[in-house]
């Protein structure tokens, strides 16, 4: 992974997004409208048992397949035209995209929306190497314009509300007049992407899912501009992770169906898009070459161990972010990670190591509703506390990124001492003897528990300094003295 | 084509694969699928349900008349050019039964792009396709581009119109790809289409018209 540098600090990231009241109103109004239509459309509780076991099933079956198939969907595609290249690195992928652009003289790309080329930050390495990638999905292009990753994997630029994109507009675009009208906004973005279109010279995509059985990549989307980026040039290349296949084409309408209700509560997008080739003879329209390539970026290694690989299970719904009571309330960005959200917090720990994210592993509830609103069932909760055990104690076996090297020495210091206690029974009682006897002079700010006792601000608590809670104070006496005292002879 | 030479990045991605324990294969039930059927009857009036709440336009015509009811709808609707393929069975009858003179004229997509994009992207009001039918379970029409009838016209003009049958509508996605055994041999490129361009990324509000078509309109042919 690309990721280096010190670790991104996702506590402090956290505290600064809750009190933002904006982002928490966006973020609230956005998620809250998702999961009202997802409900809507699950609204049959037979049909959605069936059909997530169904969806869980399929992506099992592939993964317990997955080199196979990888293998099929290479034969295929090639049968088809299609030129496959595989990359176990970021950095691999980046190079096969600059040499497939390069051998076209391609100087200027139109890109569909693609999590792979987020993990890749596959723009920024072409517009070091001069070549204009511009995104053309809606989401992607507002943060694109304004410098930013994407806040949510489906929604890339929940995290603004209308104002804030008219005056980027009125900002980045030159024959752009302001206006908060949405339909305005969105005419603008028409009419400067449709030159973009006209003159690219290659295209970029995603892919929801490749099937093996006919070689075919199959494209969810709405705004027809990963048609546009995918029929348009003369050059398409496809990004995938090994995870992306599935066998058989019929294995694609529940999954199909799962990933557009629980994603944007739709029964369809508006375009399902099949690519099973280039343009083929006679046609006049199309790509006359299309690429392929299939990224590693350590899913090798997540599939490496029975219980992790459920993680490449998942369709990209986003249905657990919007489903997450600690997404919800700090947005995407705060996460610092491709993936945020719950599915974020199993994934880069994974990809980037698990003491590096160690953070990010501890960041939820274990409330489970991300696992209910997942379409594949991808026990996440157990996962996390999977990933939590490995940062700490390497399992035998193990085979995760930096797994027991997350320790910290406070955290050691206390199991040391929590140990030794209970191992020594006149330690303990000295320990208990001096809690009971010492409470007096108990500090009103305790180091660790401050974060509990005292307001940091935010923006409908209390002031930052003021105190929330009584710090606890223990008993004037323990408990074995209290039950020696009361006749308890083994006390 | 493919991979000529030995690639080590896909040998060292398949090993570490080949060599992993798997996990759990469960059998897949599909009766949730098969189970989702409508009586012919309703089956149209539904995918027209579904697809008019996307704002999927509907004109109702018969099997003689229709080249009238889409030239009629294009001089109400002021649409001056209209794509098409002239090769398949329906842009022949749609040349035939063209008058010549004043109003709407017809544009064969008969050369590459390569020759025609500049007149594609700004001189094009609307462009005609045929279907494979339609999906009643969610909406949608099933669109197989070809070289009679080339990938873009039914995303570049302003206007996409859609010839269906409404014999042709299928249960669901999966019957309709098992019915017509896509399996076998898929096109180069196949679509779902079950309304107009969409976007919600602003502030999740929906607006139409985005990067594709602004409009889309079923031209419905019932016996």
């Amino acid at each position: 992974m690309s990721e280096t540098g010190p670790a991104p600090a996702f506590r402090p990231a956290a505290a600064e997004a809750l009190k933002n009241p904006q982002l928490r109103a966006n973020f609230r109004r956005a998620m809250d409208g998702l999961m009202a239509k997802r409900a809507a459309l699950f609204s049959d509780p037979v049909e959605w048992r069936d059909l997530r076991a169904l969806g869980a099933a399929i992506r099992a079956r592939t993964l317990a397949r997955l080199p196979e198939l990888l293998e099929t969907l290479e034969k295929n595609c090639a049968a088809n035209g299609i030129h496959v290249r595989w990359a176990e690195t970021t950095g691999e992928a980046n190079a096969i995209v600059l040499e497939i652009l390069k051998k076209h003289g391609a100087t200027r790309v139109v890109k569909g929306k693609s999590m792979v080329s987020e993990e890749m930050h596959l723009n920024d390495f072409l517009e070091e190497r001069g070549i204009e990638s511009l995104e053309s999905d809606l989401g992607e292009y507002i943060i694109q314009l304004d410098g930013e990753t994407p806040s949510h994997i489906i929604m890339p630029a929940i995290h603004k509300n209308k104002q804030q994109i008219a005056k980027l507009f009125g900002k980045k675009i030159r024959e752009a007049k302001y206006t908060e009208d949405v339909d305005e906004l969105t005419a603008i973005a028409r009419r400067v992407l449709r030159k973009k279109f006209f003159e690219a010279d290659a295209g970029i995509s995603g892919v929801n899912f490749a099937v093996a059985e006919t070689g075919t990549l199959c494209l969810v989307e709405n705004e027809g501009n990963g048609r546009m980026s995918t029929h348009v040039p003369s050059v398409h290349i496809a990004l995938m992770g090994i995870e992306k296949v599935v066998e058989k084409l019929e294995d694609v309408p529940p999954l199909y169906s799962l990933l557009t209700r629980s994603a944007t509560g739709q029964v369809i997008s508006t375009y399902f898009n099949m690519i099973t080739g280039p343009r083929g003879p006679g046609e006049k329209d199309g790509p006359t070459e299309v690429h392929l390539v299939i990224l590693d970026n350590e899913r090798s290694r997540i599939f490496s161990d029975a219980e992790l690989s459920a993680t490449l299970r998942c369709i990209r719904c986003g249905a657990c972010m919007n489903h997450c009571p600690v997404y919800t309330r700090i947005g995407g960005h705060a996460y610092q990670a491709v993936y945020p959200g719950p599915i974020g917090k199993i994934l880069t720990p994974q990809t980037e190591g698990v003491a590096r994210r160690h953070e990010l592993v501890h960041a939820s509830s274990l409330c489970g509703a991300c696992v209910e609103a997942c379409p594949v069932q991808i026990p996440i909760v157990e996962l996390l506390v999977r990933l939590r055990r490995e940062a700490t104690h390497k399992e035998p076996g193990s085979t995760v990124l930096q797994a027991g090297e997350g320790r910290n020495r406070l955290e050691d210091a206390a199991w040391f001492f929590w140990e030794a206690a209970h191992r020594h029974p006149s330690l303990y009682r000295l320990m208990g003897f001096l809690a009971t006897r010492l409470r007096r002079f108990l500090p009103s700010r305790l180091p660790v528990l401050s974060a509990w006792t005292w307001g940091s601000g935010g923006p409908q608590g209390p002031p930052p300094g003021s105190r929330l809670r009584a710090t606890p104070r223990p008993a004037a006496r323990t408990l074995h003295e209290l039950a020696r005292k009361d006749g308890v002879d083994d006390a | 084509m493919g991979w000529t030479m030995p690639d080590p990045a896909r040998e060292r991605i398949l090993g570490r694969l080949r060599g992993s324990p798997r996990c759990a294969s469960p059998a897949s039930d599909f009766a949730v699928m098969a189970r989702k059927t409508w009586p012919a009857a309703e089956r149209y009036p539904r995918l027209r349900r579904l697809m008019e709440a996307v704002k999927t336009e509907f004109l109702e015509a018969t099997e003689d008349g229709w080249p009238a009811t889409v030239r009629s709808f294009l001089v109400s609707q002021g649409l001056k050019t209209l794509l098409y393929g002239p090769e398949t069975p329906a842009g022949r009858r749609l040349a035939q039964s063209w008058p010549s003179g004043e109003g709407p004229r017809l544009v064969a997509y008969d050369r590459p792009i390569e020759q025609t994009k500049e007149q594609l992207f700004n001189e094009m009001d609307a462009g005609f396709t045929t279907t494979r039918g339609g999906i009643a379970e969610t909406g949608g029409l099933i669109v197989w581009p070809s070289p009679e009838e080339p990938r873009l016209m039914s995303l570049v003009p302003p206007v996409h119109l859609a010839l269906l049958s409404t014999d042709a509508i299928y249960d669901t996605f999966w019957d309709a790809l098992r019915s017509q055994g896509w399996a076998a041999g898929m096109p180069p490129n196949a679509l779902l289409i079950s309304g107009p361009s969409k976007t919600a990324d602003i502030e999740q509000t929906l607006a139409y018209g985005v990067h594709g078509p602004k409009r889309l309109v079923v031209v419905a042919v019932g016996r």
